[in-house]
């Protein structure tokens, strides 16, 4: 496993579940004591200002996130302490009377008040398939501090903090009018504010011809579930000369820890040539600011194993209905594995460009291009192989969701 | 239809069923061309006039066509529109609703002061009305107006169960006219509204065709240069929001209707030179805000949500869900009017005709350009420069404030409409406004009414605001507040969640008013969509932004990064319905139950 990977993956591996506790509702003191965003260099320039406030654990993985915005900038996130909280009247109230403020009770679904990240959890504990927060012992809480603030701004850099994301001020008011009188029992309510809904996408479904090979690939993604959470179900690969090559199903679940983010946690299954592996998954989804779609999900898999996979997606609408979408997706692997020939470290990337247009929202033929690069020993197994480690691909194909 | 040509006439009491005599009425008045319609059109067939003090209401699923497809309605009496209800003041009406139908149902009467039990919302007021059974309300009429009923059911109200009611006052109408007619404006849609919910869902722009482009993009760099070009969309791009959401669904689906009839239709109310018309306009509409015009005549405002106002003359008013206004036209030539009625996105219209005799028609103006939401849409006061204290803001928001001048660069034009010399007010964000239900924040929201909304701005017309509402006489109930109740709009427009404070209903406790309070509402819209807000059982009594006293209403629109206060008196004891009245947001969960006790 090379050192850098590894680092990056435990940095990974503490930065999620701070990020889920840092953008839920529910907040810890220690979270309370700490302002949103520096403001005051805010105003200066966003990216340069998030990355300031980055810790060393989260950068990493923001790294990997969102790599252009991000300079090597890491400095200790107990400064933003001083910054100026972003509630005007009231932050002046000592945390502890404001964690007591604080109605956990009331937060039905949500409370992840108990737990807090594991600033330096070893591989297998942030691996642990159950990842269940209660779980997590809690650690010093500078240590926590430092973890959840490191996540903050990762996720919600460049945007503006008083208005989204953020976690309460100490003193924010009760949204609790009821005096404590409960609803009564009348029936027939039927609301339809918490029902489950599903929904399948097929975002490719395509033919590609390149130089190295032709064949047929799919990417689809299906879910059901309501607002906070949701059984994932993913699953991407290709058939070429009429075989199966590769390709995985991932089932997570799915929990809205966000505005714009959720975390997933579950399994993978590849299958296609060569051997069978099964990884824990978990990870980010999410919307970054500039509308990127973003996907992180780090896996481990038996023997050692670990890989990375990261995607950006945007969209760029020619008109309302002409949508040209990039999407990158890169790969690293933790370890060599040669009977599936892959390289340790950086393994492979892909660049897309679908053009497609939408009929209707829902059914959309597209035609793209892909470029795929492989690196390292992957690159070297490809080509003793008799593959080239560079292959372009024009693709046709049908974006269909229900 | 409801060409209805109404003259005072007496109190038709005991009448059981009546609307033979509305439809003899309706015929004679109109001649509306249907040919532009297929023959199959029942439902938006003649929804009638029943008057009286007992009514039967006959809720089934019924066929209906106003785009060319045959599709299932939610119809009363057979009808979409369902019939107009003329009730009057002084009177105790019974209706007895009967459910045809294999599902629930509900009739809820918007605006009217009635008992808790008879308010007709499922869960709350009743359990609702069972397939095959019959529910009976039975309540006194105590106020006069223009008003409406509609389901209170999933999306029945969207599949046509609405209709006006009209209450005639006991003794004499302030407003004097010669003549009158209803007008209903409605959005029709030939999909499953559990299905357009469920679309929403998954992609919340789905209805949106007017989103930023390449090419618009483009274009304003040519015209204003790049770096305004992108200091425009800057911070909308930082914040994940998007300028063109104005409305959930658009004309992309929706058939917008004026008294149940499409805008080739053309609906035709008639009047004779010189008379004063009064046109009781009623929005019906499940998920439309509708600016309304009628290009060559002044429109006078007599009553807004059925309450007399001072009258107020002007050219256009925006009138959202469940707001009814009652405004008189005096017509002085021989020739037709266009009823002009566009949806506040742009996408669409409902359309109609005033004439002297049926068959005749006006041109039909050309759709407004549709607007771009500004960044006073998004920061409210923050946004405006001058009259805003910059004494008691930190560094923090003076970051912003320097941010958002890079953002205005290229919109100073729709800045002048958002000027206040009030001090901004204090906010107060509940604690759970800062999770995944929220996407945005105001802290600095405006407050003046006389702002009359996006799209409407310096357009030209003499547009109605809020400020321009008087009661006469004030408030009935004199009293100053014991207290506020704050509440917050908020939303996840990425993920189409609406709540209060970030509380969807279901994870929300009631909202108690202490029985014969007057309390106070303070609502912040911490969104940027326009939400018509309505409790249910009370008068909401507007407020300016001093505080003092303005219109009493039943449904209050509250614009984006807008603050707003109504005074209610906790005088109706029970459970009632608090909520956006965009049904989709209402059913996302917007919506609280307030308990009077």
């Amino acid at each position: 496993m090379s050192p850098t990977l590894s680092k990056l993956m435990l940095a990974i591996a503490s930065a999620l579940p701070a990020l889920a506790i840092a953008q839920s509702n529910d907040t810890t003191p220690a979270q309370q004591e700490i302002p949103p965003m520096d403001h005051a260099s805010h105003a200066g320039h966003d990216a340069k200002a998030a990355a300031d406030k980055t810790s060393h654990a989260d950068h990493a993985a923001m790294a990997g996130m969102d790599h252009s915005q991000h300079a090597a900038n890491a400095e200790p996130a107990s400064q933003n302490a001083a910054a100026p909280a972003m509630n005007h009247s009231e932050h002046t109230a000592p945390a502890k009377a404001a964690a007591e403020t604080h109605d956990h009770a009331a937060m039905s679904g949500m409370d992840h008040s108990q737990h807090s990240a594991n600033a330096q959890p070893s591989a297998q504990n942030a691996a642990a398939p159950a990842m269940d927060h209660s779980q997590h012992a809690a650690p010093a809480k500078a240590s926590a501090e430092m973890s959840d603030h490191a996540a903050m701004p990762g996720m919600d850099h460049g945007s503006m903090a008083p208005m989204q994301g953020g976690n309460a001020p100490p003193g924010a008011r009760s949204p609790d009018y009821s005096d404590g009188i409960g609803y009564g029992p009348m029936t027939g309510m039927d609301m339809a504010d918490n029902a489950p809904h599903a929904m399948l996408l097929i975002d490719q479904l395509e033919a590609f011809h390149g130089n190295a090979a032709n064949g047929q690939s799919w990417e689809v993604e299906g879910w059901y579930g309501n607002d906070v959470n949701k059984l994932w179900l993913r699953s991407e690969g290709e058939r070429s000369g009429g075989r199966l090559e590769e390709g995985n199903l991932e089932a997570f679940w799915n929990r809205n820890v966000a505005t714009f983010w959720s975390t997933q946690l579950g399994m993978r299954r590849d299958f296609g040539e060569g051997p069978a592996r099964t990884w824990a998954a978990f990870g980010m989804q999410g919307l970054a600011p500039y509308w990127f779609e973003l996907e992180a999900t780090a896996y481990l898999g038996q023997s050692g194993h670990s890989a990375l996979r990261l995607r950006a997606e945007y969209e760029l609408l020619f008109t309302q209905r002409l949508i040209l979408q990039p999407e990158v997706e890169v790969n690293f692997y933790g370890k060599k594995d040669p009977e599936l020939g892959i390289g340790s470290g950086l393994s492979d990337a892909q660049f897309g460009l679908r053009l497609r247009y939408e009929i209707r929202r829902e059914f959309a033929p597209y035609v793209g291009v892909q470029w795929t690069k492989r690196f390292g020993d992957s690159a070297e197994f490809a080509r003793a192989d008799g593959h080239s480690a560079f292959d372009r691909q024009i693709v046709a194909g049908f974006r269909i969701w229900y | 239809m409801t060409s209805i040509f109404i003259p005072p006439r007496p109190d038709l009491a005991r009448r059981r069923f009546v609307q033979g005599l509305a439809l003899g009425a309706a015929g004679a008045g109109l001649g509306w061309p249907r040919a532009s319609l297929r023959a199959e059109t029942p439902a938006s067939a003649q929804p009638g006039i029943l008057t009286g003090t007992d009514f039967a209401l006959d809720i089934a699923e019924t066929q209906v066509n106003f785009t060319g497809r045959t599709r299932p309605a939610t119809t009363v009496n057979g009808g979409v529109p369902a019939p107009i209800l003329r009730w009057r003041e002084g009177t105790t009406v019974t209706l007895r609703v009967t459910n045809r139908m294999r599902t629930s149902t509900s009739i809820h009467w918007h605006g009217i002061i009635l008992p808790a039990d008879m308010d007709g919302v499922p869960g709350i007021s009743f359990a609702g009305i069972d397939a095959g059974t019959t529910f009976t309300y039975r309540f006194p009429v105590r106020q006069s107006g223009t008003y409406w009923y509609h389901a209170h059911t999933r999306f029945q109200e969207q599949t046509g169960l609405y209709g006006a009611i009209v209450i005639d006052p006991a003794g004499n109408d302030r407003v004097h006219s010669d003549r009158e007619h209803v007008v209903l404006l409605s959005d029709w849609t030939d999909d499953d509204p559990e299905r357009i919910y469920a679309r929403l869902k998954k992609q919340s722009n789905y209805y949106n065709f007017a989103q930023p482009t390449v090419g618009d993009f483009l274009r304003d760099a040519r015209r204003s240069g790049l770096g305004n070009a992108l200091a425009e969309r800057k911070m909308w791009n930082e914040m994940r929001m998007n300028p063109t959401d104005l409305a959930d669904v658009s004309g992309h689906t929706y058939t917008y209707l004026m008294n149940g009839t499409a805008p080739a239709g053309n609906w035709t109310g008639l009047f004779r030179r010189g008379e004063r018309v009064r046109l009781r306009f009623v929005n019906g509409s499940s998920s439309t805000i509708f600016d309304v015009r009628i290009p060559g005549l002044k429109m006078t405002v007599v009553a807004a949500d059925g309450q007399y106002v001072e009258p107020v003359t002007i050219d256009e008013f925006r009138i959202a869900a469940a707001e009814t206004y009652d405004v008189i036209v005096e017509p002085q030539d021989d020739r037709a009017y266009t009823l002009f009625a566009q949806s506040i996105d742009r996408s669409g219209f409902a359309r109609g005709t005033l004439a002297p005799q049926a068959g005749m028609q006006a041109e039909v103006p050309a759709l407004d350009p549709r607007p771009w939401l500004s960044m006073g849409d998004m920061m409210g006061a923050m946004s405006m420069g001058g009259g805003h204290d910059m004494g008691g803001m930190d560094h923090a928001a003076m970051g912003h404030a320097s941010m958002q001048h890079d953002g205005m660069a290229g919109m100073q034009h729709d800045m002048s409409a958002a000027k206040s010399a009030a001090p901004a007010p204090r906010v107060h964000h509940a604690r759970t406004e800062y999770g995944p239900t929220v996407d945005m924040r105001v802290d600095t929201p405006r407050t003046n009414l006389d702002d009359p909304g996006i799209g409407l701005r310096g357009n030209g017309r003499r547009v109605l605001t809020y400020a321009d509402l008087h009661t006469p006489g004030g408030a009935i109930d004199a009293r100053a507040p014991g207290r506020e109740i704050e509440l917050h709009l908020t939303g996840n427009m990425e993920r189409f969640i609406w709540s209060f404070d970030g509380l969807k209903f279901s994870d929300a406790a009631p909202v108690h008013f202490r029985y014969g309070e007057r309390v106070r509402i303070v609502l912040v819209n911490d969104t940027m969509m326009t939400h018509p807000i309505h409790l249910h059982g009370m008068w909401s009594d507007l407020e300016n932004p001093d505080g003092e006293f303005q219109v009493r209403k039943h449904t209050i629109i509250v614009q984006p990064a807008q603050r707003i206060t109504y005074s209610v008196t906790a005088d109706a004891l029970g459970r009632w319905a608090y909520h956006c009245h965009l049904l989709y947001h209402m059913e996302a969960g917007m919506f609280r139950e307030v308990v009077v006790s």
